[in-house]
């Protein structure tokens, strides 16, 4: 492989897709462990499930994959987006509105903000999970662990924190909502029958992920 | 109708230049727009100024020459037309119309409203062509071609390589134009034997020049005269990719 498909613009456009589609899985399964909340409020299951993630080889291994799938990602979208605005250094006096989605004009700023809201995410739980400062939870077959459930529980008493976590994934659902066809379109799979379908599935899949993230604060909260 | 017009005026590439408001009265709903610009300009020279420059050439829509961002839109608010084909009746008389000429870095402004678009010619040049050595002209269907490559191919062909694509996409992106033109030969077996090499050496001369990166917004297939569709990006992105890994 020669050079230019390291550094060229659809190259980087590809490797964007490629993580960025592996990200939108790691939600899935997030939000999967996440609604165990819902289901058993003894917190029995989320607390297992949370130990199983923490404590798996495969997983250890695959969550710095993760970390570096996020990493890539929002790196290669800092680098597009200043090449994108050195393309045009004098802006027009009236700004064009022909866009498809109103969503894609803002990938740059709501990707910031998840990131702010990752580290964020990232010094409520898994920082107090390093820290050791994570209360026990006794389960009769596994033994002790830690109550993670009983942090996320805590955190949703406070109307404040619902409130930003509410505001900060309905960003991030934005994000998702261009995210999931732009991903097929840069890596060239595109159809004439099934284009339309990807569209509609990534507004219903973007609907979907930030609904079901957004119930669980509230549902903790109001109960 | 009256309009009252705010025109970019740049004495030359590099200098500063700035919108200056001119009053047109008295113009007929079925002038074309650009017509309308020869009006004011014919009144500039009465007065002894200097008449306002910008591209155009056919005046039929198909050479691709003329630009204009006009109130926001490449080629005006109508859709699927050039400036050339846009009509007055579209406006509102005692509307403000503000005419700028294409921004973006790789589409210097020569003066006024008219812009250098040679970097197109230097990413045809990279692989826009297909090398054969001419002959006798071959007979029709000598070679077969299935009816929707033909097709899809014509349509990708009639890119007219105006550039509204990259006036209108918010990051100078020039995909939809670079892409159609790899289509057009991507898609014909005339194309395929050089298809590798061209969607390289295309891409990294566009690259090169300065456009942006694409974003799938797909301002530029709504604002393109002739339609040109976003699929063909993504048959790029394909061919690229391809090219790259085998």
């Amino acid at each position: 492989m020669s050079g230019t498909f390291s550094y060229s613009s659809i190259t980087k456009k590809i490797w964007m897709s490629l993580f960025g589609l592996f990200l939108m899985t790691f939600l899935v399964v997030h939000l999967g462990i996440n609604l165990l909340l819902l289901f058993d409020p003894s917190r029995e299951l989320f607390n297992i499930a949370a130990h199983f993630m923490g404590t798996n080889p495969a997983i250890q291994i695959f969550q710095w994959v993760l970390f570096g799938g996020f990493i890539v990602h929002i790196i290669l979208g800092v680098i597009l987006q200043i090449q994108n605005w050195m393309a045009r250094p004098k802006g027009y006096k009236i700004s064009g509105t022909s866009e498809d989605s109103i969503f894609s004009r803002y990938m740059i700023y709501t990707g910031i903000i998840i990131f702010i809201f990752l580290v964020i995410h990232l010094g409520n739980f898994f920082v107090l999970k390093m820290q050791g400062a994570v209360p026990e939870f006794h389960h009769e077959g596994a033994g002790h662990m830690e109550d993670m459930g009983l942090l996320v529980v805590n955190l949703f008493k406070s109307t404040g924190y619902v409130i930003f976590y509410v505001v900060l994934l309905l960003i991030m659902g934005f994000h998702l909502d261009h995210a999931f066809q732009s991903a097929f379109q840069s890596l060239g799979l595109s159809h004439l029958k099934y284009t339309p379908f990807i569209k509609g599935f990534g507004h219903f899949f973007a609907i979907v992920i930030t609904a079901g993230y957004i119930i669980i604060p509230l549902v903790i909260h109001f109960t | 109708m009256d309009l009252k017009l705010k025109i970019w005026r740049q004495q030359g590439p590099g200098t500063k230049g700035k919108f200056v408001e001119y009053p047109v009265k008295n113009i007929s709903a079925d002038a074309s727009f650009l017509e309308m610009m020869d009006i004011l300009n014919e009144e500039l020279v009465a007065k002894g100024e200097e008449p306002v420059a910008f591209d155009h050439d056919c005046r039929e829509g198909i050479c691709g020459m003329c630009s204009l961002y006009i109130n926001g839109n490449p080629h005006g608010p109508d859709s699927a037309i050039t400036t050339c084909q846009l009509h007055m009746r579209k406006f509102k008389d005692g509307e403000t119309v503000v005419i700028e000429p294409w921004r973006a870095k790789p589409f210097p402004v020569i003066k006024d409203l008219m812009v250098d678009r040679s970097a197109f010619d230097d990413i045809i040049q990279a692989g826009g062509y297909v090398s054969i050595n001419t002959g006798g002209v071959p007979d029709a269907n000598d070679i077969p071609i299935k009816k929707e490559n033909a097709d899809l191919a014509m349509d990708a062909a009639s890119c007219i390589g105006c550039g509204a694509c990259v006036a209108a996409c918010k990051n100078a992106s020039a995909m939809l134009f670079v892409s159609a033109k790899v289509s057009q030969f991507a898609l014909l077996p005339q194309g395929k034997i050089e298809a590798k090499r061209r969607v390289e050496s295309m891409v990294a001369v566009m690259d090169d020049i300065g456009f942006g990166n694409c974003t799938n917004t797909y301002a530029c297939e709504a604002v393109c005269p002739k339609e040109i569709s976003v699929t063909n990006i993504a048959r790029m992105n394909r061919e690229f990719f391809v090219a790259k890994v085998s």
